[in-house]
């Protein structure tokens, strides 16, 4: 049994005789256990092929791409490559530092489709081009949209606005264009406010009859600004902002942040606040399949169901809230630990959930799985292969849908992950029912999880004791001098997290959700980089859509669980 | 109306408070979602809260057959515009609920991306505070709407008052 990942994170090591050579300034080991390879420019797609293909290295999964802006150094920025294998279990990070007057560097789009839309936000973001990238252009901002709003030198609140003159129309989606029986084709747009598009999400599609023969997605509909604004706030204020990022289940990106900021601080979290995390992480995820399912089986006129699973978040809703206080946006993790101790009825409160879910997803299931319509509209639907959804970045429900049993919670085990006994789910076909399968099966481990976690809920402090980090409590306070010190500097200093940098990732409800967090020491962080799982899975949409027919598109789109909030930031 | 004993009984009110009792009663909303308060509006129109018991469940999607609409969620720059038009293609009268912090002024999100509140460009009836409200805050929120058709203190009755004021000064 591997163990859990804490402050010196171990993950899989590579053979450093393997590792390339040629190009390569810098080879370092990081806090979060990653190889950091600094690479030159001109050696940069040598290094990573090398990385993808040379047997023993393996990195199949392009996580992410990022830019981080130091306008002190002579070169620029840092365009900051994550990758993987899912067949070792090692993880590089490749760094190419690049010049303002020169920010060019080679597109990786030949190598991983990942790439795609990675670079096109490094573009948008901080100005970096990516030669040989085949659709380079702004990506969460608009069209009226000046500068780059990531680089140091931007002010936060400077916003500009888009008329209706400057909405975004793809190129080949105007003018008139035949089919191959000289008839005409027509441009559809789907979105942003279409009740299958979920409200931010807008899809151009040409159709030939019904059938689309070309698509492209818009997205940044919802670009509140997530990673700016966690740069003029402090590290615990960025908490709240996590919430919202994957709002259907908040209490994850809290606990993968808090997580990624305690493995750079080295702080360890208590026992019972682990257990405690693993059980609300576990009815959240419970809480965004049941609400993906229910959506998806909308668009599919399947209303009942829409109302079964409601119930389902209705009952979570009421746990959180006798947590946390929140019902949706929770804000329960702290850096160390949670805000506070469970309420005293807490283990009674989860048996009875225990008790109650599983009869709403059997209802489901008894409506849904064999029933003639919804696996005629489902089955060969959206289909892709292990192989090609990997290319695309995908992780999560989705990749396990098409074969691959990639899960961070068995592959790198956090929060005591390791302790539980679970299946990880998979299914072979990759289409639009797969995915459904899959995420039922998971609602259904994920109850064994908690299962097992609140028989073993131990007693104890539920915050580190580190004052560095957590305040002390509100008696002490009051009552010894030292802890009134210790409360009135973590107050007006913040905390003060070391120098570096890490990648953090736990398994998020879609996936892989990464953070990327660089500190420079200060109260506030230098550069945090979200990898969100669904802007991996969505930049495959509009090229799963080609030959599939509109109705198909709606029923697709639904399985993915795209989460603006997550999409956009 | 003819009672069994053969009398009948009648009922005297003008035609205005007429048609705003029936309008409070069967408001039909057009929810503009696009973030963590659209989850919050789909809890309020699902079983366990049921906005059907006052008269506003039949959702609409097409902005021709809705009249309120509920801004649930975040609206960025790219995403103006798009509320916009929907808003004008809406038949009066019509009615604005902001749901949530974001829709009423930004939020927390004072960015470079985010509208500081929805009434930079359309006109809001109602504001709803919260991050995101609580189903029983947006409930609050639709019966504070009806009490104000009710009462003619809508954005659209203003309107409408200064229109007439103008036509009889003019005429």
């Amino acid at each position: 049994m591997t163990a859990s990942r804490t402050e010196t994170t171990m993950l899989p090591q590579p053979q450093v005789d393997l590792l390339p050579k040629e190009g390569v300034v810098a080879v370092e080991h990081g806090v979060d256990g990653h190889t950091v390879l600094t690479v030159e420019r001109e050696h940069l797609l040598d290094v990573l092929k090398s990385l993808k293909e040379t047997p023993g290295l393996d990195c199949n999964l392009l996580a992410d791409i990022c830019g981080v802006d130091y306008p002190e150094r002579d070169a620029r920025f840092d365009v900051v490559y994550h990758l993987g294998s899912l067949e070792h279990g090692h993880r590089f990070r490749v760094k190419v530092p690049v010049t303002e007057d020169d920010a060019t560097v080679p597109s990786a789009y030949g190598l991983w489709k990942a790439a795609d839309w990675f670079e096109r936000e490094a573009y948008d973001m901080f100005g970096i081009r990516f030669d040989g990238h085949p659709n380079l252009k702004r990506i969460l901002t608009h069209e009226a949209f000046h500068g780059h709003a990531l680089r140091k030198d931007y002010d936060p609140s400077q916003r500009w606005l888009l008329t209706e003159e400057n909405l975004m129309t793809p190129k080949w989606s105007t003018g008139e264009q035949k089919n191959d029986d000289h008839l005409d084709t027509q441009v559809l747009n789907l979105g942003p406010s279409h009740p299958a598009t979920h409200g931010t999400l807008r899809t151009v599609a040409r159709l030939d009859g019904e059938y689309i023969t070309e698509a492209e997605c818009e997205i940044g509909y919802l670009h509140r600004c997530f990673e700016k604004m966690s740069e003029t706030h402090g590290w615990e204020q960025v908490i709240p902002y996590t919430d919202r990022l994957n709002y259907c289940s908040s209490m994850i990106n809290g606990v993968g942040y808090a997580l990624t900021v305690e493995n750079l601080l080295g702080v360890e979290v208590p026992p019972r606040a682990q257990v405690v995390r693993v059980i609300l992480s576990e009815f959240s995820r419970i809480m965004d399949h049941a609400v993906c399912l229910g959506a998806n089986l909308v668009d599919l006129g399947a209303l009942t169901n829409f109302w079964y699973f409601f119930q389902i978040r209705e009952e979570i809703y009421g746990l959180l809230e006798s947590c946390a206080g929140g019902r949706l946006t929770v804000s329960y993790a702290r850096i160390g630990g949670l805000a506070h101790d469970v309420p005293l009825d807490f283990e009674e409160h989860v048996r009875s959930l225990l008790a109650r879910i599983p009869k709403f997803i059997d209802d489901v299931d008894k409506l849904v799985t064999t029933n003639k319509i919804f696996r005629d509209r489902t089955e060969d639907v959206g289909t892709i292969s292990g192989e090609e959804a990997l290319a695309w970045g995908w992780t999560g429900p989705c990749l396990r849908a098409s074969g691959i049993p990639y899960d961070v919670r068995k592959a790198y085990p956090y929060s005591g992950y390791e302790q539980y006994d679970f299946d990880v789910p998979v299914a072979s076909t990759g289409d639009t029912y797969a995915r459904y399968l899959v995420r039922m099966e998971e609602m259904r481990q994920s109850l064994r999880i908690i299962e097992q976690a609140i028989d073993n809920l131990p007693p104890g402090p539920v915050i580190t004791d580190d004052h560095h980090v957590a305040l002390p409590p509100k008696e002490k306070v009051y009552t010894e001098m030292e802890s009134l010190i210790w409360h009135f500097k973590l107050i007006f200093d913040g905390i003060k997290v070391p120098a570096g940098e890490a990648y953090g990732f736990t398994e998020g409800a879609n996936g892989e959700l990464g953070y990327y967090i660089v500190s420079d020491g200060t109260g506030h962080p230098y550069r945090i980089k979200v990898r969100p799982p669904c802007f991996a899975i969505y930049q495959a949409f509009p090229h799963m859509l080609e030959g599939s027919l509109v109705p198909d598109a709606i029923a697709i789109l639904g399985s993915l669980n795209i989460i603006a909030g997550e999409l956009d930031r | 109306m003819r009672q069994p004993d053969g009398s009948s009984t009648f009922l005297t009110t003008r035609v205005e408070t007429m048609l705003r009792w029936v309008r409070k009663n069967s408001l039909w909303p057009l929810p503009f979602g696009t973030a963590c308060c659209a989850i919050e509006f789909m809890s309020v129109v699902s079983s366990h809260y049921d906005l059907a018991r006052f008269g506003a469940e039949v959702v609409r999607f097409s902005p021709r057959q809705a009249d309120l609409m509920i801004v649930a969620g975040t609206i960025t720059d790219k995403m103006a515009p798009a509320l916009k038009r929907i808003y004008d293609q809406m038949a009066e009268p019509k009615y604005v609920i902001s749901m949530g912090a974001c829709a009423c002024t930004g939020g927390f999100y004072r960015a470079y991306h985010v509208v500081q509140g929805i009434d930079e460009f359309i006109p809001v009836d109602v504001y709803v505070p919260g991050c995101p409200p609580t189903p029983e805050a947006l409930m609050h929120g639709v019966l504070k709407l009806q009490e104000m058709i009710q009462n003619g203190e809508t954005h659209y009755d203003r309107l409408k008052n200064r229109n007439d004021d103008a036509a009889a000064t003019a005429g």
